[in-house]
């Protein structure tokens, strides 16, 4: 599926759109760290909670949870939200 | 004292960590002009960068964002490229239903022993202590203290810490043994180890706490920066929460040294430097630690002080610095030295200003303005 980086991480992806694997968003992240080794650390911490500040939207709706299920036709954006004004 | 004067002399590079950034600036042969070089990371918000002494170009750095979690670079060619840490300092994974920490930022780097190449130490906010053995590629948590419950208890809670969170820090290798390590928390007093880090326990004998609170009691100790020095290793200096102390060990127990220190000016600050070659020679950078804790240089003055005879008495240095309406400080890990000699001096302030001294610190000339607020200054001497 696609996947919209963020400007932030696109030093690992080298653009803005990729293409990744799995049929939860944990596995299409898990599958991007397999192809940019260390971008999953930067969104998701050592005990598997989202970092705050990092959002994920699976067609247009926010999710926080990474056994949310996905198709294979779903799109994958991650955000940094605004943390200030 | 031993003189440094006849040995070949090393060029000295200022590695700055910045909120925004990291630079490094390479001085002359006289250590009068200075050639910027950064920004490295610009945007990453930058706790330390430390070169390894053990190859002379090896470089850490670490970094993090406002919002991406905290890394490790890696530099093998004194800073032309840079590689990310495959697995930074993290903690283990809670068991289920427990709710575990998470390393909000890398906050201090430390090369281990000279025998031990490539062994690093990693001190974090939360509290943490991590290690790597394989030049900073990967880490892994060290010694049990992260999970111990009666470290975790003198760790405290965030509420506990300093504003950006509390912070494990001043990790120290004894240069004689490998397995004698020290190590000081915010909150949470210093720690030595004699086994190689199986075990800690605590080293605050004579360290006072903020009035009311009772000393027995480790999480009320906070350290902000403890030095070993290098001549002496039996010697350790310590600025502090509540004054500046010295340690000579066998004995356990610290002597507030600061009570010397002119009332106006007091002895509370952040950094501590020690010198190299000499076990009596040590400075701090007060700041004002009053009422509601300014952390700026008392009275809007800013200066160094030196003790020359281990404490009994301190000296301002003041020279070239702004000598009113300066209201900067001076952060724990922003103040450091060269081995030159005579030795040079180097600190970086809250307002983005890097300054250093070619004569330990009888006058004081400005390298560089307009830098992000500095976090970290250490000292890389080249061939």
């Amino acid at each position: 599926m696609k996947v919209l980086i963020p400007s932030a991480l696109q030093s690992y992806t080298g653009q803005a759109w990729v293409e990744a694997q799995g049929d939860t968003v944990g596995a299409v992240l898990d599958d991007l760290d397999r192809q940019y080794a260390g971008i999953r650390f930067r969104m998701i911490d050592e005990q598997d909670r989202m970092r705050a500040n990092m959002r994920f939207f699976v067609g247009g709706a926010a999710t926080f949870d990474l056994a949310q299920p996905l198709r294979p036709t779903d799109t994958l954006h991650i955000v940094q939200a605004l943390s200030g004004g | 004292m031993a003189s440094n004067k006849n040995k070949p002399a090393h060029r000295v590079v200022v590695l700055v960590a910045t909120r925004k950034g990291a630079w490094l600036f390479h001085g002359d042969a006289q250590r009068k002009s200075w050639r910027a070089d950064g920004p490295h990371f610009l945007g990453h918000i930058v706790s330390h960068v430390v070169l390894d002494p053990r190859d002379g170009r090896t470089l850490l750095a670490a970094a993090k964002t406002g919002h991406l979690g905290p890394t490790v670079f890696r530099s093998t060619n004194f800073g032309r490229s840079w590689k990310e840490a495959a697995r930074p300092p993290a903690f283990a994974k809670a068991a289920e239903g427990q709710v575990g920490r998470a390393v909000d930022h890398t906050f201090w780097l430390t090369p281990a022993h000279a025998s031990q190449p490539g062994v690093w130490y990693a001190g974090t906010s939360p509290q943490g202590l991590f290690r790597s053995a394989d030049g900073g590629v990967s880490w892994e948590p060290f010694s049990p203290i992260n999970e111990d419950p009666q470290y975790r208890e003198w760790m405290g809670t965030v509420q506990d810490g300093t504003p950006d969170g509390p912070k494990l820090h001043s990790i120290i290798v004894d240069p004689r043994d490998p397995a004698h390590l020290l190590f000081a928390m915010s909150g949470g007093g210093v720690h030595e180890s004699v086994d190689g880090g199986r075990s800690f326990k605590p080293l605050v004998k004579g360290m006072e706490v903020v009035g009311g609170f009772d000393p027995s009691t480790i999480t009320f100790h906070d350290p902000h920066c403890v030095r070993l020095c290098p001549s002496r290793p039996d010697r350790l200096y310590q600025q502090n929460h509540c004054g500046i102390y010295r340690l000579d060990q066998p004995s356990d127990e610290w002597v507030r040294i600061g009570k010397k220190m002119p009332k106006r000016v007091g002895d509370i600050g952040f950094p501590m430097v020690v010198h190299p070659r000499d076990a009596d020679t040590a400075w701090v950078f007060p700041m004002d630690g009053t009422s509601v804790w300014p952390r700026t240089s008392p009275q809007g003055k800013p200066a160094a002080y030196v003790t020359r005879n281990a404490g009994k008495t301190w000296q301002r240095q003041d020279t070239g610095l702004p000598p009113d309406q300066a209201w900067w400080t001076v952060k724990r890990q922003a103040m450091s030295a060269d081995a030159h000699d005579p030795l040079g001096l180097y600190f970086g302030t809250t307002s983005g200003e890097l300054w250093g001294s070619r004569n330990e610190g009888a006058r004081w000339a400005c390298i560089a303005r307009h830098l992000p607020e500095i976090y970290a200054v250490e000292v890389a001497e080249l061939q």
